[in-house]
Formats: structure tokens, sequence, C-alpha cells
């Protein structure tokens, strides 16, 4: 058990890279608590599985330092690390049996045979494979050889912390909600530092405390789930977070706000003053489908959309509007009459974010 | 329920394999399995003699000498290029120039036609022309393959390990490139030793084509002929004469074809009884 920090982080794959975009892991600093459920959220190729496997030693980085409890492992084994990983696709030992496999890890450190056989029958349980234990590793279901990969995991309760990489990839549906519960109840019975890899949002908020969004090689965003949604402070997290994800328009500032189309948007006067030092590309106003207001009837700053087209899916619905030439999703609970042609809007101001070339702008209080 | 023609057209696309089937193996089959049940002088004069040469060669002494001579040899060459072929594949270069230049290396021996092989080697264990003999004749090793039993079979098989292991190692080389990364990375982290990740991943992973390798060497090495009737002539004595040449001798040397027809056909269930039992011990434990 262990915390994790990284420092200064940087990896390639290439042996002399020449700029920014050979990098698989960008320059980071990063502190993974001891005893924390974390979750890594990203699409697929921004670098997470090279994250994981620098933590675990699979893979020593170009540059910066990989510590854990304040000690530089940088130059130890995985098997030193003693640190447990499950892949994403099942890794059993074909010929052995699933009791076996599930005590391998066990014995590779030497353990007493009474010890080993308490601890696989407990893991067993956990993971329902109680059934199977005697049966050749070969012979299992996909989900089943995936199972015991986990177990293989989750088998040392020594370990620094377990890595999880996409592990309920291939399996079905219905008993990966289980196994995501069964991961969670474990962490909690043993207070174990988990990162667990996904590009699942929903899995991602059910299993961990706190979410770090990697996009292009870097963490853009570390926080809990509620802080990734209400407050993305890069526009990728806006974009990946939340279904529909955020709406994201380019505004140019203006005097009083920010305008795009003939819509003029007021903010506040700190964010303004801050608008007004300039000094980016581009400036993007961000919010969610969820915060947009929609009135029943047109008043003083409101704006009137039309409405282009209509998402009903079963408990909500989805609406896209036109507004000023931009394209806006709107997220409307069930309940609410059908609009019409036109849609009153407005924008409540909390919820208006702005990002200035892809980050957000923060004013103090 | 079909509106589909029935008839019996398709046989005619089978006729092309069938021809070529009949007149490539059939038939030579045939008229082997046709000497073996007659004596046969020419055309005309031909008598069916039954089961005869076939009690005649399974009571032969000289057969039975050479079957079990046979056996010895072709246990010693899979006891010997098996593990060697795997302990090579395991060793050799993964990636880069190293590895392409180990694969052409290793795959020179295999386009040795076996003549050449048995000249080489004749050549190269003779004590007075030829590196091998006379250094370890200066060595003080009193090394001559034509006339001492042990010295013919040892050359013998280590010509048969020189010419044969790169097919083993190549097998098991490519066996082992198959294995994805993330089995190595898996028993890293379950902190296995280098012997349990041989044992639990890549001797299970090798084992289809261990199977090859293992089939192809026994058939090749209970077939062998050329090899050692250019270096021993099957000498000193009989020492390294082995059932081809046995059949060749009975065939070709002596005419007796009817006798040596009913042995080939022995000769061939022999083979294919071999090949089945290790087929279905090697494949028997999958089925668990």
């Amino acid at each position: 058990m262990a915390e994790i920090r990284l420092q200064h982080l940087a990896h390639s794959y290439s042996a002399s890279p020449s700029g920014p975009q050979d990098y698989a892991i960008r320059q980071m600093d990063h502190i993974w608590e001891q005893g924390g459920a974390y979750a890594l959220l990203g699409p697929s190729g921004c670098g997470k599985s090279t994250l994981l496997n620098l933590i675990s030693g699979l893979l020593s980085p170009s540059e910066g330092q990989v510590l854990f409890d304040g000690q530089v492992v940088n130059e130890l084994t995985p098997e030193r690390r003693n640190i447990a990983q499950v892949f994403q696709f099942p890794v059993v030992y074909d010929t052995m049996t699933v009791f076996d496999n599930l005590a391998f890890p066990l014995r590779n450190q030497g353990m007493a045979e009474p010890a080993v056989r308490a601890r696989v029958e407990e893991i067993a349980e956990v993971l329902d494979l109680q059934r199977v234990l005697t049966k050749k590793a070969r012979n299992l279901s996909a989900d089943e050889k995936q199972k015991v990969s986990m177990g293989r995991g989750l088998v040392r309760d020594d370990v620094s912390a377990i890595l999880f990489d996409e592990p309920l990839t291939v399996i079905d549906p219905h008993l990966k909600w289980k196994l995501r519960r069964k991961l969670k109840q474990i962490h909690e019975q043993f207070n174990i530092t988990m990162v667990y890899v996904t590009h699942d949002q929903l899995e991602a908020s059910t299993f961990a405390d706190k979410i770090a969004v990697m996009y292009g090689g870097q963490i853009v965003q570390f926080g809990t789930p509620r802080e990734l949604f209400e407050r993305p402070s890069h526009t990728f997290v806006g974009y990946f977070i939340g279904s529909p994800g955020m709406n994201l328009i380019d505004v140019q500032p203006q005097a009083g706000g920010v305008a795009f189309g003939d819509v003029l948007l007021p903010l506040r006067p700190a964010l303004q003053a801050r608008v007004a030092q300039g000094g980016w590309q581009r400036l993007q106003l961000g919010i969610r489908p969820e915060f947009v207001r929609v009135w029943d009837e047109p008043f003083e700053g409101a704006w009137s959309a039309r409405l282009v087209h209509l998402e009903d899916l079963g408990t909500y619905k989805i609406l896209t509007l036109e507004l000023g030439g931009v394209t806006l999703k709107v997220r409307q609970p069930e309940d609410r009459p059908l609009p019409g042609e036109r849609v009153c809007i407005s924008f409540p101001e909390q919820w208006l974010m702005l990002y200035a070339d892809d980050y957000l702008l923060e004013v103090g209080p | 329920m079909t509106d589909k023609v029935q008839n019996n057209k398709a046989w005619w696309l089978v006729l092309p394999v069938f021809l070529l089937v009949a007149f490539s193996a059939i038939v030579p089959m045939m008229t082997v399995v046709n000497y073996s049940v007659q004596d046969i002088f020419d055309a005309s004069s031909r008598y069916f003699v039954g089961a005869d040469w076939y009690r005649q060669v399974l009571q032969d002494p000289r057969l039975h000498d050479s079957l079990l001579r046979q056996f010895i040899y072709s246990a010693c060459v899979l006891a010997i290029e098996i593990p060697l072929g795997i302990a090579i594949a395991l060793t050799m270069p993964t990636k880069g120039r190293w590895s392409s230049i180990c694969l052409i290396v290793m795959a020179i021996p295999l386009l040795i036609p076996w003549n050449v092989v048995g000249t080489i080697w004749q050549i190269f264990g003779r004590a007075d022309i030829g590196l091998l003999g006379w250094a370890l004749n200066a060595m003080g090793i009193a090394y001559n393959y034509a006339g001492n039993t042990v010295d013919a079979w040892v050359t013998v098989l280590v010509m048969d390990v020189w010419h044969w292991t790169s097919l083993v190692a190549l097998l098991c080389y490519s066996g082992l490139r198959a294995i994805p990364d993330v089995y190595y990375q898996a028993a890293r982290i379950d902190r296995a030793s280098s012997w349990a990740v041989f044992r639990h991943i890549q001797l299970p992973k090798m084992k289809s084509v261990l199977l090859i390798a293992v089939m192809l060497r026994f058939m090749d090495s209970f077939m062998i002929y050329t090899e050692p009737f250019v270096l021993t002539g099957g000498g000193p004595g009989n020492a390294t004469t082995f059932l081809s040449q046995t059949l060749t001798q009975m065939a070709i040397g002596q005419f007796d074809l009817g006798p040596a027809a009913a042995f080939s056909l022995v000769y061939f269930l022999i083979i294919l009884l071999v090949s089945w039992l290790f087929y279905t011990a090697m494949t028997h434990a999958d089925k668990r």
C-alpha cells in the first residue's frame, strides 16, 4: 500500500523525440493517494495504458520520476515494485487450473500452502469462481477468464496498488455492473490504492472517488465526477463527460461581454476584465445541455432559438436548436411539454464557462 | 421445399482431384500391394502367394535388427533436436538486424540436398583431409567413423542434428513470436520465474508448432536413407544400416520384389501408427 507520486514524468516511445508530438505522456505531476479509488478516463490513444505501464514498471519513463511513498522506483522492475495489474484482455495460464492460476502470484512469493488455499478460496468466493476452481483455465468462457485475470490481481493483499487497464471490455453488460460493485467492495474492505483505466465515463464515475481525465498525453483535469461535470477545466472534459457533451461556441470579446452571431452575452465584471487582457488564439463559451434554461414564454433577457431537431430518448429529450448561426444541444426532462417552432432559452450565468485556448478562464471569487 | 435440381453433376468437379490422387498415390500403392501378395516373374507368369511374403519379412532377423536400430535412431534424433531447437529459438534475437541474420543462417542447412550433406560430413570427418577428423585425432581422440561403430553413430546423429535442428528452431521461433506481449507482462506482474514463464506460457503456446516439429522430424528420421548411405554406406558392418537401406538392398540389390513390397507396406503402417500415437498423445490433453 502506497502513495504514488509522478514527478515531471514524461514518456516517448521514440529514442530521440523532436517535439511534443513525439510524447505519449507529456510532462506531468500527479499524486495518487494511498487507499484512493481512482479512474483514469480518456479516449483511445490518449496515453492511459502508457501511464499505467509506467506506474507498474513495465515501461520505464524517458523523463521524470515515479515515487512510491517517497521512494524513487524508476529502476525497479514490476516484480520489485510489488504491484498488481489487470489487463484489457484476459491473460490466463492455459495449462493450469483456475485454482493454480489464482495461487500462482502467491506461490511465486513463497507463501505457505495453507495460507495460499485460504486466500484463493476467499477471492474465488468474491468473484464467484468457486464452481470452476478445478477446471483448466483454457476451457473457461471469456468473462470467466477475465475474472481469473482479475483474481490474480486481487489475490495478493500486500501490493502497493492495483492497476486495472479497461478490465471489463470483454465482460457482458449485466456482469460488468456486478463486477464493478465487487471491485468497489474489495476496495472498501482492503483499503488498497486502485487505479482504473477506462474510456467509459459511467464506469469511471461508479468506480472512482476521483477521476483523472487524460487527453493528448496529459491529465487535463483531476476531480470528483461532480466537479468534472459542473466545472470542466478543459474543453475536452466538457465534451467527453456528459451525454450529450458540453455546448462549445466560438465567441468574440465585445464591450460588456462576449458575442456570437447577433447574440451578446454579458459577463461578470471580474471575468470581463480577464477577457479584456486577451492573449489567446481562440475563445470558447461552454454550457452543459442540462443547464440551458427553456422558458414557456418569451421575456426580456431570453433568446428565441429555432428548433431544428428533437430526439426523445424515453427518460429525457434532446433538443437541437439554432441560435445566432450556432447549433446548441439542450437536454430537457421528459415531462416538459413539447416546445413549438421557436424556443425561448437563457443561459444561467453560474453555468457559463469561458475557455481560452481550451483551458477554463478562472477568476477569483 | 427447394427448387434446386437434384443430380450428380458435382462429381465431375471432384474428378480432377480423384485422377490426380489416383496417379500420385493410389495406383503406385496398389502396385506395391499387388507385388506383396504375388510372386511375379514377368507379366505372364505370376502366382498368388497370400500372406507368405508378409510372414517371411516379419520373421527376418535382419529386418528386426534394422527396425530396432531405426527406432533408437529416431528416438535419439527427437531427444536431441526438439530440446535443442527450443533452446535455440528461445535465445534467438527477436528484432533488429541480428534476428534476420540468425534466420538466414539457420535456414542454410535446410537448403542443402541430402547427398551433399552426406558428402560434406564424409569429407569433414576424414582423418587425413577433414578438419573435424584431423582435429580430433590430433587431440589424441582416436576417431574413425568408417571403422568404429560408436564413431559412426555419433557422426550420423551429429550430421542429422546439424541438418535439421534449424527446422525445429524455426518452427518454435514462429510459435514464440505469436505469443502476445501481455502474457509476459502479466507474468512479470505475477513475479513468475523465467522457468515458470517457459513452463506455463511459452511451452503451452508452442504446442501446436511443436507437434508439427515432432511429426516431421519423426517421419523424416524414420525414413532416412541418403545421408548415412553416403557417409558410411551402412557400416561398419550393419551398424548404421537403417530400414530404408535394408529395404532398398532387398528390392534393388537382391531383386526380392515380393518381400520388399510386403515390407514397404509394413514400414508405411509403422510410420502411420507412430505418427498417429504422437498426434493423439499431444492433442489429448486439450480435451479435458
